[in-house]
């Protein structure tokens, strides 16, 4: 027995917990953490201003007008005035109605992230939701307004489950990669949605056959406006739909059985199997739930203020790709989510219709809200790039200390 | 072995958070020598070879080569350096022909950007001739046999100019005659002046080829000797210690009705190869019953079979007393009573990234009291957890620390307190003292008998020869994908140990 406990006697027979600065870091990355995405926002902003600066603007002009555009200084203006006919009021409440939709597509793809899969197919997954929304819309107008509104809802989320549930399900079969066929089904339905709104389509308007577009849902699928009015296109009940969906979120990953089995499942998959869990379903069951945020964001956009969809307006929509900035600023988490969609609903109304073009050029501006989306996905890729430099730089200077020893 | 030093490995000390790999190992190689490097399972062989290759580096100590000190930052510059690494697991491109595997990085062109493909196959051909590799260079490797691929990892590191040839383990993937083979191209190489480190835990091999064996355990060098005066004994004596064994206090075991039966079971590998093939046994209530043998024997697709982790071919599992249905899940083979302490804590046994209150419902978690109708009770998780923690005296943290801030050791009485808490009819553990250092070794020792006295069915695999016999009520030895042997407790350990190297089999043919 001594014999044995010589050999390690020197080491400490309790290894030293890993309380590494870049261990904690690399799990706060990875389940949270506050630190780095707002670094990684304001990073972004920086870098979107040096490139203002270096065109011959003002950045601090053009901050502060994309700030005004999106309605940010309304909420310093107390007393608030809630009047939509004034600027700031109207700015805001526009912003809010894309951070509903930013919402739920940053929503869809968070939740496939926290079982491990990235789903890049939260444009396709909308774009069926809005479809499936604006035919169940067009029907059944004689139904009264809740149960139209519901049942366009339900639809429209249960399609955009199916649609991811397709990539899911070929994941768990074939092992098909989810990026791969999420990509491919964003494709299927851009042409499927081109071609049902398109001349001829089957969910074509009826009114006028030259126009390729949808036909205009009916009065009672209409949600109400609670902020503005319909007609100004204000701010509707869904966006009390997209905060339910945000705690829906969180109750679902931290307080049922499923949400543990995801987590389990993303953290590591193998001892999620040793566990007893059900891999191959939970990609399914995940990649559903995530169709089904991106599903319901189309039908809240459609049954919210679109009303009717051109074969323009899909080739034109990018709010389901940008999901993927919103969640990975957000580090997938349920509030993270909710701020990087107020933050980046605000940069893209900001820069583009609540924008003075007095003040910024909007051209100008809109390319600023693409780069400062790109700087975003850019560093948060970056801040693995970060943590292994740092670790990597420990070992040289480790490895200087060994070598510095004299032989 | 008369030629020159042609390397040289002074004081190599690699240490890993815990533990010491490497502690100050010397070791040299003459032109033309077979030199064996022998030792258990962790003893620090794959270290030193690694650090050699230039795919680790030491914390102190050098490497001379040719009388010239070295340091490699990569296998790149161990290559340039003349030493070439067989692994035992090969790599190589099975979709690509032998001679395009060969010259793979250095490839012969023409015109500067084709691949010479026959210039390719006329200089694998002269080299396979030269030193008798019998190996067609047009070949798919995808179509070759096991003991050819090994072949092709050989002239690979010919071709790359290697006078140093590491060897791996290279017998642990070959039947006896390509064995044989093998030793016959080892033998010409040495002719050639080629230097040879063969790497391997069987005496035998060691003994025959071997012309200087050195040992190692727990990461010291013990002694070198010339092949031809050691023994298999003074070998084995070298490797294991004799005063290192763990002598585990137990009572004689009181074993009761049959927990665990198993009746032909078959599995594959994911190379879909067989690797269990028709094990039957039983394991009693009471009783520690373990697997013998040596790694790669099928153990780990045994142990992923009964635990439904990998899914069997075909056979019949009863446990305590009722037959599981096919197919077996791993869900299925937990609610029929099976506990399992998997061989890697920290790829399977535990999620690093959850808290221990998290890892501790792992198996449980969809069950009243953990949840009820998919709701989850994470203050119930908190309770279950802080109360295996004070039973199981799990130190370094509470119920939400996260399982990665803890020592191993704490990590594995996790693993421990959560297979036992459930009250298994069988607690498989596998390799359970992996990585462990002795007072968490002890520990877990005496969990298992205490499981057992508590009329438990234990069923042991362990790779380490003296944690079975110091462990084990029954032994049962396996070999390629066979049970072989069964002994007592006090069972020969050299019997044993003849059997783990299919030692029985080979007097039978």
């Amino acid at each position: 027995m001594s014999e044995a406990a010589a050999p390690t006697a020197n080491v400490p027979p309790e290894q030293e917990p890993s309380t590494d600065f870049v261990v904690r870091l690399g799990v706060a990355q990875r389940a949270g953490g506050l630190a780095v995405p707002i670094l990684t926002a304001v990073l972004a902003f920086l870098a979107g201003g040096i490139v203002v600066a270096a065109t011959g603007h003002n950045p601090w002009t053009a901050y502060h007008g994309i700030w005004d555009g999106a309605g940010f200084n309304w909420l310093f203006n107390i007393p608030w005035d809630t009047n939509t006919i004034h600027n700031d009021a109207y700015n805001l409440s526009q912003t809010l109605l894309i951070t509903t939709t930013l919402i739920l597509t940053g929503l869809a793809v968070a939740f496939s992230f926290r079982c491990g899969l990235f789903n890049i197919g939260g444009q396709g997954q909308y774009l069926v939701g809005l479809i499936v929304a604006n035919w169940i819309g067009c029907s059944f107008a004689s139904w009264p307004t809740l149960p139209h509104v519901v049942l366009g809802i339900v639809a429209a989320a249960v399609a955009g489950a199916a649609w991811a549930g397709i990539a899911g399900f070929l994941k768990a079969t074939t092992g098909a990669h989810e990026v791969i066929s999420t990509i491919m089904l964003n494709w299927i339905a851009i042409w499927g949605g081109q071609y049902l709104f398109g001349q001829g389509g089957p969910l074509q308007n009826t009114y006028n056959p030259a126009a390729p577009e949808s036909g205009t849902i009916a009065q009672s699928a209409h949600i109400p406006a609670f902020w503005g009015t319909s007609e100004l296109q204000g701010l509707d009940y869904g966006f009390f739909v997209a905060i339910a969906a945000l705690v829906v979120f969180w109750l679902i990953l931290n307080r049922t059985t499923l949400g543990y089995e995801v987590r389990a499942v993303g953290f590591n998959a193998e001892a999620a199997a040793y566990g007893g869990i059900n891999v191959r379903r939970k990609y399914i069951q995940a990649m559903a739930i995530s169709g089904a945020f991106a599903g319901l964001a189309g039908a809240l956009d459609m049954l919210g203020y679109l009303t009717q969809f051109g074969v323009l307006d899909i080739q034109a929509s990018q709010i389901g790709f940008l999901g993927i900035a919103v969640a990975l600023l957000g580090r997938n988490t349920a509030i993270g989510t909710g701020i990087a969609a107020f933050l980046f609903g605000g940069l893209l109304f900001g820069t583009t219709h609540g924008l003075n073009s007095n003040v910024f050029d909007p051209v100008l501006a809109g390319n600023l809200t693409s780069m400062i989306q790109g700087l975003v996905v850019l560093f948060v890729g970056a801040d693995v790039f970060i943590l292994y430099l740092w670790s990597a730089r420990r070992k040289v200077r480790r490895q200087r200390a060994a070598e510095a020893v004299p032989t | 072995m008369s030629g020159e030093i042609v390397l040289e490995l002074r004081g190599i000390t690699k240490r890993y958070p815990g533990i010491v790999a490497d502690d100050h190992v010397d070791f040299d190689l003459a032109a033309g020598e077979v030199h064996a490097l022998l030792g258990e399972n962790g003893a620090g062989k794959s270290t030193l070879m690694n650090i050699l290759y230039g795919l680790t580096k030491p914390d102190e100590g050098e490497i001379v080569v040719k009388g010239k000190r070295v340091t490699f930052s990569s296998a790149k510059d161990a290559i340039e350096a003349g030493i070439g690494m067989v692994h035992q697991h090969f790599m190589l491109i099975p979709v690509m022909t032998v001679a395009e595997n060969i010259v793979l990085g250095t490839e012969p062109t023409r015109e500067h950007v084709l691949l010479d493909e026959a210039g390719a196959e006329r200089s694998v051909r002269e080299l396979s001739q030269q030193f008798g590799l019998a190996v067609d260079p047009t070949a798919l490797v995808s179509s070759i046999t096991v003991g050819q691929q090994q072949r092709v990892e050989i002239l690979k590191a010919l071709y790359r100019g290697a006078q140093i040839l590491i060897l791996d383990e290279p017998t642990a993937v070959l039947t006896p005659q390509e064995a044989g083979e093998l030793f016959a191209i080892i033998r010409s190489l040495k002719e050639d002046g080629k230097s040879i480190i063969f790497i391997s835990h069987k005496l035998n091999e060691v003994l025959e080829i071997a012309d200087r064996v050195t040992v190692l355990r727990r990461g010291k060098r013990i002694d070198t000797v010339p092949g031809r005066e050691a023994t298999e004994e003074t070998l084995a004596r070298m490797m294991v210690g004799r005063d290192v064994l763990l002598r585990v206090d137990k009572k004689p075991a009181s074993p009761g009705e049959v927990a665990l039966k198993v009746e032909e079971l078959r599995a594959v590998d994911d190379r879909h190869l067989e690797k269990v093939r028709g094990v039957s046994f039983t394991v009693r209530r009471g009783e520690i019953v373990a697997i013998a043998g040596v790694d790669g024997n099928g153990q780990t697709e045994l142990i992923e079979a009964l635990t439904g982790l990998r899914r069997a071919e075909s056979g019949a599992i009863e446990v305590g007393g009722r037959p599981v249905l096919a197919p077996f899940t791993a869900k299925r083979m937990l609610d029929a009573g099976i506990g399992h302490i998997p061989e890697d804590r920290q790829r399977r046994g535990l999620v690093l990234e959850f808290n221990l209150a998290e890892n501790v419902a792992l198996h449980d978690y969809d069950k009243a009291p953990d949840s009820n109708w998919g709701w989850l009770f994470p203050a119930q998780l908190v309770r279950t957890a802080a109360r295996l923690i004070r039973e199981f005296d799990v130190r370094g943290g509470g119920p939400l620390t996260l399982a990665r801030a803890l020592s191993g050791g704490n990590q594995q009485k996790v693993v421990v307190a959560r297979e036992v808490a459930r009250n298994p009819v069988v607690l498989i553990a596998a390799q359970p003292t992996r990585g462990l250092d002795v007072g968490a070794i002890e520990y877990v020792h005496r969990r298992l008998v205490e499981e057992r006295d508590s009329g438990h069915a234990i069923l042991l695999v362990s790779l380490e020869l003296d944690e079975v016999l110091s462990l084990a009520d029954r032994i049962l030895v396996m070999y390629e994908g066979q049970i072989v042997g069964e002994h007592a407790a006090g069972a020969d350990e050299q019997q044993i140990g003849l059997e783990m190297l299919g030692g029985r089999k080979a007097d039978a043919a």
